[in-house]
């Protein structure tokens, strides 16, 4: 139903940055149609653990607003508009106060205050937490909130639709959107006064990453292929040690090497012998090898592309892509008290006890900090169309920081939702009443669907799927080469060719799995070129990006946003300024305190020292 | 493999080639459940979801029978967003956080059937809508004046904060409620509901709306239905103490219903 001024606000995805743009619309007396694959409580937004970061100066370390924008736009390798994260830096407090307020059970100091820990790529204590499922609990306290007015008939959700594509009008005006009930294969479109995209990242296009199974980045795909302008896709954040499964890849928290925790391999490549048969010095320990100075505690990006070449040159544990992270030498009574929790998460997973066996680990990829473009009030290209989230590119840059990915999405929600409300009151329809684009774009949809589950073809869908998670993460995640990014478009391009020719596996459409599966392919096989296409053509080292042929920030070509815009023959690139106008680029190096980086630098500063030494690359610190 | 003679170690026995599994399966809501079997290629620490992909991926029968792809749902695969929740061997469980190891030191296959006390939508998949339903019934929200920035919270000791903790991390997956002979659709509210009753009602704030929540349940499917079997908290994953919520609320409730009036 529509509120009480007729406004209605369509919001695709119920994690934190949905469910706080849903609760804000409702709370200003607008209606909001709320849709999610999943119930919204179960978003990926439940796996992240560490906490949310926000400036509160309770722990007496002169810590400010300013300095947490200063730590995110540096921790970016400056590829971040400032003055969107300078506005989130200064909302994070009270983001953190209001759910508070809604009773998350936040860590308290002894006075009852909330307490607060450090993270990565900071000085500070800066990170309220909620034992170790701060993503969880926020999720929840949202969606509390939006039940509330659910209740209340403000907010009507739509679990188990999923959005097929947007309905624009004949001035590329978002009016709404087709979803498609995923138990009757209905489609049905949605008229809508604004549509804010809130579906998380595209973790699936790697095939195995540590997103949830619905982070596919299938709807965001559909709105780039609809001439929404998608930025800095090439930017994908890996996190160095995961745990691999057959299913997924899932995080093991950097406070194991914190505690001792110690990474090698057999020295002989062909060792198959259980780790508890080869001695000590039959073992490579690379990291403390490599650097000396810091060992296993190197930055995370460096651990990343370490681990990854290991094993991309054979010499992973069984020749896989595993290396091991051992515990074992630490006495179990000593890592039952520091890293319990996340001990038994392996246990549980792997069946092994880490306290005697070590762990197999691999880098996982985690986070996209490319999205969809948008604008300082999170309006994409396409008027009506707005986004929220990891879907996003603002605020992270090249490279997030730790425990900033729970507050980017409530405060990409908060500024999302007044600004859709703003659009729907001005917006002026040039008599386009648009009673016929959503016939048009629903019969559009229908004819995919039919032609697909007509399609009687000898490719695999969940085969090509495979091809394309291994190709994406052999060549466009750690460590990037251009032609094996050329390559990697080129299967691409095949892959395409070949979904021509798959056939729907399921003959019962009812809750099936397969043409859903089958819409998602198509959408993350054009996502996959954005990114490929992005990499390829971004010849220097930023952040996540790493190519070893072009191993220096070049901020003189390429302190620039990446636009990647669809056409038939694929995304078309461009680039656009970034907004420095409030902290000078300066050289990135966590070697040193950040004050004494600041000293020397200037605008324009193009780092030539940059690769002297590996250390001098970024903290890729992930809410741990 | 180290993996493979570890496990074999563990338990004792030689690792088979494949692994059987048996899935109870539904065409749709109104037809009739029948048995399948598949088998997949043994992996050492396959859990369920995995065997369930590759079942996917080529839908045959162990007797070489071509057939549909089973369905189920899935999302975060670490026991956390509570989708996957099926029944295992007999037990209610999340199939991502079931390994294939341990379920065969009990018998030689596994059996897969979606949970019982919720509408069947199709093979493995289940409608838990009704546990959402539940969270509206007993307002299970702090009642904000508004999201707009009013300061911080009430101050709590973190002994206070420790103890909603446990109530706060229900996933609303439903084994309490499959496991609980009481609960059947409408007759018994359930463990669940009630246990974030006792969150709400813990906190500064939520104890001021804390009246609305014990009348909810208390009507005739409210908590005086709990058969005292305690198999809830025997099946949470996420061990929360259902059987403490539910003694602390019939006392609260026990009170209200005694001298509630007053307060009127």
């Amino acid at each position: 139903m529509a509120g009480s001024n007729g406004i209605k606000i369509a919001i695709v995805g119920g994690g934190l940055a949905g469910l706080a743009a849903a609760m804000k619309i409702a709370e200003a007396g607008h209606a909001v149609d709320l849709f999610s694959v999943v119930p919204v409580k179960r978003s990926h937004s439940v796996c992240a653990q560490g906490g949310i970061n926000g400036a509160v100066n309770t722990k007496g370390e002169g810590d400010s607003t300013w300095e947490h924008f200063d730590d995110t736009v540096y921790g970016g390798d400056f590829l971040a508009n400032q003055p969107p994260a300078k506005a989130m830096c200064e909302m994070a407090p009270s983001i953190i106060y209001l759910f508070d307020r809604m009773g998350v059970p936040f860590s308290r100091t002894p006075e009852g205050l909330l307490d607060f820990r450090r993270f990565g790529g900071t000085k500070h204590h800066r990170t309220a937490f909620a034992g170790a499922s701060t993503g969880q609990q926020l999720l929840y306290a949202l969606d509390e909130q939006v039940r509330r007015h659910e209740a209340d008939k403000k907010v009507t959700k739509y679990e188990g639709w999923e959005m097929m594509s947007l309905v624009l009008d004949d001035h590329q005006v978002c009016r709404g959107l087709i979803a498609m009930n995923l138990q009757t294969l209905e489609l049905k479109a949605f008229k809508a006064d604004a549509v804010i995209m809130a579906t998380g990242g595209p973790g699936l296009i790697f095939g195995k990453s540590t997103n949830s199974m619905v982070c596919t980045g299938s709807a965001v795909s559909a709105c780039y292929q609809q001439g929404a302008k998608y930025a800095n896709g090439e930017f994908i954040q890996v996190h160095p040690t995961s745990i691999p499964g057959d299913d997924k890849l899932r995080l093991m928290s950097e406070s194991a090497r914190g505690e001792g925790g110690r990474v090698w391999v057999p020295r002989a490549k062909d060792d198959r012998r259980p780790s508890s048969s080869i001695p000590e010095k039959e073992r490579w320990y690379f990291l403390e090898e490599k650097y000396p100075a810091y060992g296993n505690l190197v930055p995370r990006d460096i651990a990343t592309r370490e681990i990854f070449q290991v094993c991309l040159s054979g010499m992973g544990v069984n020749g896989e892509n595993q290396v091991y992270l051992d515990l074992s030498h630490i006495p179990a009574d000593v890592l039952d008290k520091k890293l319990g929790a996340i001990l038994e998460i392996y246990e549980m997973f792997v069946g092994d006890d880490p306290r005697h066996v070590p762990m197999r680990i691999f880098p996982g990829v985690h986070y996209s900090m490319g999205g969809l473009w948008v604008d300082f009030q999170q309006r994409t290209n396409i008027p009506g169309l707005l986004a929220a989230g990891e879907c996003d590119y603002s605020i992270h840059g090249a490279n997030r920081l730790g425990a900033n990915s729970l507050v980017s999405c409530v405060y990409g929600g908060f500024i999302a939702a007044p600004a859709a409300i703003e659009f729907a009151k001005n917006v002026q329809r040039n008599g386009s009443d648009g009673s016929n684009i959503y016939d048009q774009e629903l019969k559009k949809q229908e004819e995919i669907n039919g032609e697909l589950i007509n399609r009687k073809g000898n490719e695999n869908q969940y085969k090509l799927h495979e091809e394309m998670g291994k190709t994406m993460t052999d060549n466009v995640t750690v460590v990037r080469y251009n032609d094996k990014l050329q390559e990697t478009d080129n299967k691409l391009l095949e892959l395409m060719n070949r979904y021509n020719n798959i056939s729907i596996n399921d003959s019962n459409l009812w809750a099936t799995m397969a043409l859903p599966h089958a819409r998602h392919l198509k959408n993350m096989l054009e996502l996959a070129r954005v990114i490929t296409l992005g990499a390829l053509n971004r010849n220097e080292s930023r952040g996540a990006h790493y190519k070893p042929d072009f191993p220096n920030r070049d901020d003189e070509n390429f302190l620039k946003t990446t636009i990647a815009e669809y056409s038939g023959e694929g995304p078309v690139l461009s680039y656009e300024p970034v907004d420095i106008s409030l902290i000078k680029p300066r050289i990135r190096d966590y070697s040193h305190n950040k004050q004494e980086t600041a000293k020397a630098t200037t605008i324009g500063d193009t780092s030539p020292d940059k690769s002297k030494s590996p250390l001098d690359a970024g903290d890729k610190s992930i809410t741990k | 493999m180290s993996t493979h003679q570890a496990t074999s170690t563990k338990a004792g026995r030689i690792p088979p080639k494949t692994v059987e599994i048996r899935i109870r399966r539904r065409e749709k809501p109104d037809a009739p459940q029948y048995w399948e079997t598949f088998e997949v290629p043994y992996k050492a620490n396959l859990n369920i979801i995995s065997c369930l992909m590759e079942i996917q991926k080529n839908p045959v029968t162990k007797d070489g029978q071509k057939t549909t792809p089973p369905v189920w749902n899935m999302n975060c695969l670490e026991q956390v967003c509570g989708i996957c929740t099926m029944v295992i061997n007999g037990r209610v469980r999340q199939s991502c956080s079931a390994l294939v190891d341990p379920l065969l030191e009990d018998q030689p296959y596994i059996t897969l059937e979606p949970m019982s006390k919720f509408p069947n939508v199709r093979d493995l998949i289940v409608d838990r809508q009704q546990m959402f339903d539940h969270l509206k019934r007993v307002h299970a929200w702090i009642q904000i004046d508004g999201s707009y920035d009013l300061g911080p919270g009430p101050r709590m000791s973190q002994e206070e904060v420790a103890e909603r903790y446990a109530y706060s991390r229900c996933m609303t997956c439903g084994c309490c409620l499959e496991a609980c002979p009481q609960y059947d659709g409408d007759q018994y509210i359930g463990p669940q509901a009630i246990a974030q009753v006792r969150l709400f009602n813990m906190h500064p704030s939520g104890k001021i709306t804390r009246d609305e929540r014990i009348e909810a349940i208390m009507g005739d499917d409210g908590i005086t239905n709990c058969g005292n079997a305690q198999n809830c908290v025997q099946v949470c994953p996420m061990s929360i103490p259902l059987t403490t919520a539910i003694y602390e609320e019939n006392r609260e409730t026990v009170i209200y219903g005694l001298f509630g009036w007053l307060r009127r």
